[in-house]
């Protein structure tokens, strides 16, 4: 139950784009069309949780016990940017078409600070290796899910008669803005 | 500050850093995608600005494009001949095998063979003058010299000269098209390298309007079409059109244009001489036109004449391009030596056959 809880809070309460406003770049820059949205928020997911899992293991079997915890930021980027080039090559391998469609936002998952947020998150809540993953799967689940809400929303706005001014990315983030007053509201309901 | 911290966490990082990069060594080539190796050789071989001058959003889209056949081997505007040259060894073709198109203009009258007809205050580009009434130049058709073909190419091949006329400098020139589609009078065209006669002129005014407002613009006459041996000029809409794919270059066009719109490019000259040439070529054929009716001014002995069979019904009057017939209905027509430029429009639409020529 507080696996689940976990999850939960992870994917929706605390929404990382929508709560916590990481990594806005690719929710605007990717969240065109649905599926383009939906591989990219399983490629950040595949990245987020098998970070999750070596960062836990780099910082309770590396990091602590020699006492460098102020090496996180440069050995947790180092994890991270391995597990994106290595979702790159896998994609590039399955999927040469959403290689492209993804383009430049595929390597840019490096830089994307929801991953790097999770990452120092596990730390500093103290969690086990299996609520790491779980925590790791759940953000990616939340990222997921906002990315294709987004895109969904993006999709039909292109019928929308949008006053010229708001056109484009103006709208996306007053869009972006309302989703997230609609997520806050889950917030009062669980409590990580 | 604690030196036994590195002891610890310069190992420590230099192995996770090996065990990341093993790892994703192996990942690499268990992951391998299979991409044709001419694309990285031919992506090595570009000059790698990205600048999208081709028409591919970059380098290695463009080299792609080449091995699959969507884009000329001699495609990469900035690279030129040497990277065409290089991409055509990697491809296996002979870069020669693509001839280098130029861009030409289908103009010549400058300042000199034309004049305005207002005077134009606005914006100095040829779009804001061509929207302001189609330009103030006498000729509708004509180049309006404010340069937004100079202004527009990339690779500064195109220069305004004294006469108010873009050249283009052959050597610079790669077939951009930018040129092409900036031209709001639509004067560029794109033609291979080796072409060397231009009928410099897009106007479809009749004969005797194009005298009045240009010097060398083509009046339609069709000598060049006559005197062609290969049939590669046709006359439609009053103008001449050269088929560059029949033309033998054979510059039979250039002597015969009364009106000098036809011009021939010396393309071994060297640059600014061809492009000088160009111009000339142009204004050339407006000239090489006006000298023969210069010509014929002179020699004052027209080689068509009207004979006794003429029954006055002005049919020759409106096929002559530069109104040089005139006569009262019913009555034997006459020929004014002076301005006829010997086309034989005339003879051949004569019903009675009454026109003849020595």
């Amino acid at each position: 139950m507080k696996l689940l809880l976990l999850f939960v809070g992870a994917a929706i309460t605390n929404n990382f784009i929508l709560a916590r406003f990481l990594g806005i770049c690719p929710f605007i820059g990717v969240s065109k069309e649905v599926p383009t949205a939906f591989s990219m928020g399983m490629a950040t997911t595949f990245v987020l949780t098998t970070s999750a899992m070596v960062v836990w293991a780099v910082q309770n079997l590396i990091l602590v016990p020699f006492h460098m915890e102020f090496m996180q930021y440069v050995s947790f980027i180092l994890i991270i940017a391995s597990f994106v080039q290595l979702t790159e090559m896998a994609i590039r391998k399955i999927s040469e078409p959403l290689y492209k469609t993804l383009g430049i936002f595929l390597p840019l998952i490096t830089t994307n600070c929801a991953i790097l947020g999770m990452a120092l998150l596990i730390p500093l809540k103290g969690y086990s290796f299996i609520e790491s993953t779980i925590f790791g799967f759940g953000a990616g689940a939340g990222f997921t899910l906002a990315m294709v809400l987004m895109a969904g929303m993006r999709e039909n706005l292109e019928f929308a008669d949008v006053p010229k001014p708001l056109q484009g990315a103006p709208i996306t983030l007053i869009i972006a803005g309302l989703m997230a007053i609609a997520f806050m509201g889950f917030s009062g309901m669980l409590s990580m | 500050m604690d030196l036994s911290l590195f002891k610890v966490s310069i190992p420590s990082m230099g192995i996770m850093g090996a065990v990341f990069a093993g790892g994703l060594a192996i990942a690499s080539s268990k992951l391998a995608v299979e991409v044709d190796p001419r694309i990285e050789e031919i992506e090595e071989a570009l000059p790698g600005a990205n600048c999208g001058a081709c028409g591919e959003p970059g380098c290695s889209s463009f080299a792609e494009a080449v091995v699959n056949g969507n884009a000329e081997i001699n495609g990469c505007p900035v690279g030129g001949s040497e990277v065409a040259d290089e991409i055509a060894e990697i491809m296996g073709v002979e870069s020669g095998d693509s001839v280098r198109k130029i861009a030409r203009l289908l103009c010549k009258g400058g300042k000199e063979e034309t004049f305005n007809r207002s005077e134009y205050r606005g914006i100095e580009s040829c779009k804001a003058a061509n929207i302001a009434g189609s330009g103030n130049k006498s000729c509708v058709y004509g180049c309006l010299g404010f340069g937004d073909c100079e202004e527009v190419c990339s690779f500064d091949a195109i220069k305004m000269n004294e006469n108010g006329l873009p050249e283009v400098n052959d050597d610079k020139c790669t077939g951009c098209r930018n040129c092409v589609e900036e031209c709001p009078k639509d004067l560029f065209i794109l033609v291979e390298e080796d072409q060397e006669v231009f009928i410099h002129c897009s106007s479809q005014s009749e004969g005797k309007d194009v005298k009045e407002v240009c010097k060398t613009g083509c009046i339609g006459c069709g000598i060049c079409a006559q005197k062609c041996p290969v049939d590669a000029i046709t006359v439609e809409d009053n103008l001449a059109d050269i088929d560059y794919e029949e033309c033998i270059n054979c510059g039979a066009c250039v002597e015969a244009c009364p009106m000098g719109t036809i011009d021939t490019i010396e393309t071994e000259a060297e640059e600014t001489d061809e492009e000088f040439e160009a111009k000339d070529q142009g204004a050339a054929t407006d000239n090489t036109e006006k000298e023969e009716n210069e010509a014929n001014e002179v020699e004052d002995d027209c080689s068509i004449y009207i004979t006794d069979a003429c029954v006055g019904c002005g049919v020759c009057v409106d096929e002559c391009p530069v109104d040089a017939i005139s006569g009262e209905n019913g009555e034997v027509h006459n020929i004014d030596s002076e301005v006829c430029i010997e086309c034989e429009n005339c003879v051949g639409a004569c019903p009675t056959e009454a026109i003849e020529t020595e």
